[in-house]
């Protein structure tokens, strides 16, 4: 066998190396000059506008970001003029006409948040960078919203959240690509705390279960300012790890502790367990101090109650929308996704559906995808006819105001839907709070060429 | 004093779960050498045949309402449980005990899933690396989870236990402890129930020609098999038998927390803690170390030792496992030449 040696110059390498060189950087540089021609990032040049659907596909969240996905894939009908309508006929001050978005057909693509902070970040990235997506929305996860919300900021694109009810989200953590339409932890205790004086008295003795992280703690922190205004003790707050499955270990000590209230600082699955497991050691059936022992799940799901079955009747909670709401947004809402899926919307299928109308509105009033001006437009934007009565788009932290529904669980359900009744609506006035007090920074918008 | 008998309450219900996967995994090492990371999906297989009785023995007749409509315009629907009418009471008996049913249908459900996955895919890899059967069970672990979230989505799905059993059981006023000491009926079954299948298995492999077979081949396989006995028959059984206590251990927990597709995951890391601690291919081990380990981890939860250990209820069991495997490394009971080679 005879072997071939290559026998190449030193001139002839540099040669070839720099013709090679040449030939691969070629399509770089023409992506390089097609995208310095865009004004922002991913601004739509033909016929169609894209938007990415972020939302938990798997994992544990995966039948709450089905939900979310259903209400975008029905606002996307609705904002192509297809189907009845829905909110778009409820929504005001309202420049939308049924025709896509500034005349573009409204396409989208879908990422898989996997509610992992990583995960959804790698997919609202592709989302961006590979199919041009002009906005990034959905998750179900705090940890996901802000994580997400960073890198829209870093990119040039719009970021409007879907459930995500941390304070961190439009507090320390918020960001000027950001928007959220969801309410936050102060809310729940601003909304709980009258009811909870109301339903139980003055003198109570808490004891809370938190999940142990950043969200957990931020209810936590928002029920015990709450409770503790309206003259309640806290007992003790006990920090749980996320996902520990049984809780008994940490529910037993409250049947000793003297608290005759249990806080459930939890979400998800978490609170199904919890909540399942207090009802089982009996702690509804007992008297303590003279009064009936009560449970509270501050932040409610109606998705996540199914989990719960029997054991969240009579328990209150907060949520930021619920189905059974009589007004004509609501209604509109409801008699359009029911008929295309055969059940009721979620809250979170909720905010994600206003979320995709308030940005195609934001970018119609604009005249322009530019971040800058659906910033713009978003800031300070007041509106009705979503469901939650009057809203606001504070221009400070992005955050929107409105009204909190106070629920229970439903002692007499009439299907398999209704679960949650709504026992207040609490005025947005009582809720509202100055956005210092969160702390953050919302920084410079971000519209530059990507 | 209440605080502690409950924590001991705890930690026995909780050990009993962690003994009842431990001893399932312990049996398949034991026996075929396999390091099976699908045991977990096993348990949760178990909780999804209670999930699927209680579906099918709820399955409803649904007629349209002529006159109230949804709030989406369509016919609300009246629904009424086929059990309910066929069998009237004898049907709402069978809804009430739906768990308790299915954990006896789980038994042979279970047999011929564990035979099957035997036969059918861990044979393969009798003679390859336990890194090989660690990627291979855990691959099936993740296809059977996702198979299951297919069918049953992502959500846990509540079951309840007897009616009979929902409350809790007053066990300070039999002991003479105070009135505040009071544990969930279902809790102490399960607790009962899991001592009652130690037993049998025990039992099972102790009394019985087959299990002295069995006994004599997790010590010699070679010379079992040289006296003409097909060993490797019996093996397989055994591996069914183990997939039959991760079964009925699944259905009987789902009153105690609602199952989903990711439950035995849960189970699956601290039971192979229990196994490791307990002795590999030890059932005694695997026993003693589940309650144990369930025990310590319910008194490191107690505010008190949180209080002076901050967060020492998360790492406990680890730690503990750290402190055995360097001073005891072989476990509690474990066997000289276990995963030694």
């Amino acid at each position: 066998m005879s072997s071939k040696k290559l026998n190449f110059s030193r001139r002839q390498l540099l040669r070839t190396g720099a013709a090679s060189g040449i030939v691969l950087a070629t399509p770089t540089f023409f992506i390089k000059g097609a995208n310095a021609q865009a004004a922002y990032c991913n601004e739509p040049s033909g016929s169609t506008v894209t938007l990415g659907f972020n939302v938990p596909q798997t994992g544990a969240y995966a039948d709450e970001g089905a939900d979310e996905l259903r209400a975008y894939k029905l606002a996307v009908k609705h904002l192509n003029g297809e189907g009845d309508g829905g909110m778009l006929n409820t929504f005001k001050p309202s420049v939308l006409k049924g025709n896509g978005i500034l005349g573009k057909k409204v396409a989208f693509v879908t990422g898989d948040t996997q509610t992992k902070s990583d995960a959804a970040r790698a997919s609202a990235k592709r989302m961006i960078e590979k199919d041009n997506a002009v906005m990034i929305t959905g998750g179900s996860s705090s940890g996901v919203a802000v994580a997400v919300q960073a890198l829209c900021q870093e990119a040039g694109v719009i970021f409007m959240a879907g459930l995500t009810h941390s304070n961190d989200t439009t507090g320390k953590d918020k960001r000027a690509n950001g928007f959220r339409h969801f309410f936050n932890t102060y809310m729940s205790g601003a909304a709980l705390g009258p009811v909870l004086e109301n339903e139980y008295g003055k003198e109570r003795v808490a004891y809370h279960l938190t999940a142990d992280y950043n969200w957990g703690w931020s209810q936590e922190k928002s029920m015990k300012d709450f409770t503790e205004a309206i003259g309640w003790k806290t007992q003790t707050t006990v920090n749980t790890p996320v996902g520990a499955g049984d809780f008994s270990q940490y529910i037993t000590p409250v049947l000793n502790s003297g608290a005759d209230v249990l806080i459930l600082n939890h979400y998800g699955k978490d609170m199904v367990n919890s909540l399942t497991q207090a009802v089982q050691f009996g702690l509804r059936d007992k008297q303590v101090n003279g009064k009936n022992f009560e449970i509270i799940v501050p932040l409610f799901s109606r998705l996540m109650a199914q989990g719960a079955g029997d054991s969240i009747k009579g328990i209150l909670g907060s949520t930021n929308w619920n189905w059974s709401l009589q007004d004509e947004g609501s209604q509109a809402f409801v008699k359009s996704f029911g008929a295309e899926y055969g059940a009721p919307p979620s809250m979170a299928a909720h905010t994600c559906y206003v979320q995709a109308l308030l940005y195609a509105n934001a970018a119609e009033m604009a005249g322009t995808f530019s971040p800058e001006g659906i910033v713009k437009s978003l800031e300070g934007f007041k509106f009705d006819g979503m469901g939650n009565g009057p809203t606001e788009y504070r221009a400070e932290d992005h955050q929107c105001f409105k009204d909190v529904l106070v629920v229970r669980g439903n002692q007499n359900p009439t299907s398999q839907f209704d679960l949650l009744e709504v026992v207040e609506v609490t005025p947005r006035a009582q809720v509202e709070y100055d956005a210092e007090i969160m702390g953050g920074n919302l920084g410079p918008v971000n519209a530059k060429a990507c | 004093m209440d605080a502690i008998f409950l924590q001991i309450l705890n930690g026995l219900d909780k050990g009993g779960a962690y003994a009842l996967i431990a001893l399932g995994l312990t049996l398949a090492f034991g026996t075929l050498g396999v390091v099976n990371f699908a045991h977990g999906a096993l348990f949760m297989l178990g909780a999804f045949v209670a999930v699927a009785f209680n579906r099918i023995i709820s399955y409803q007749q649904i007629v349209l309402d002529p006159v109230n409509k949804t709030a989406w315009g369509t016919p609300v629907e009246i629904r009424t449980s086929y059990a309910e009418t066929l069998f009237g009471d004898f049907g709402l008996f069978l809804i009430d005990y739906s768990v308790p049913i299915s954990v006896l249908i789980a038994i042979p459900v279970m047999l011929l899933i564990g035979i099957a996955m035997e036969r059918g895919l861990i044979r393969h890899f009798y003679n390859r690396p336990h890194a090989d059967q660690i990627l291979v069970t855990f691959g099936l672990a993740i296809v059977l989870e996702e198979i299951v979230k297919h069918y049953f989505g992502a959500n846990p799905i509540p079951q309840s236990a007897p009616s009979i059993f929902s409350g809790s059981a007053n066990v300070g006023l039999w002991l003479g402890l105070g009135e505040n000491v009071v544990y969930p009926w279902w809790r102490l079954i399960y607790f009962g129930f899991s001592a009652i299948v130690i037993f049998m298995v025990f039992a099972f492999l102790k009394f019985t020609t087959f299990g002295m077979v069995v006994r004599a081949g997790m010590y010699d396989r070679d010379t079992v098999g040289l006296l003409g006995i097909n060993i490797q028959k019996r093996f397989t059984i055994i591996f069914g038998l183990a997939a039959v206590v991760a079964g009925v251990a699944g259905a009987m927990y789902t009153p105690i927390f609602p199952p989903d597709y990711n439950i035995g995951m849960q189970f699956l890391v601290l039971s192979f803690v229990v196994v490791v601690v307990g002795g590999m291919g030890s059932l005694g081990g695997a026993v003693a170390a589940g309650f144990l380990l369930g025990i310590l981890q319910s008194f490191a939860s107690m505010n008190e030792v949180k209080q002076i250990f901050p967060g020492i209820d998360q790492i406990i069991i680890y730690l503990v496992a750290v402190i055995i495997l360097l001073t005891m490394p072989r476990g509690l009971l474990g066997r000289k030449g276990m995963m030694e080679d």
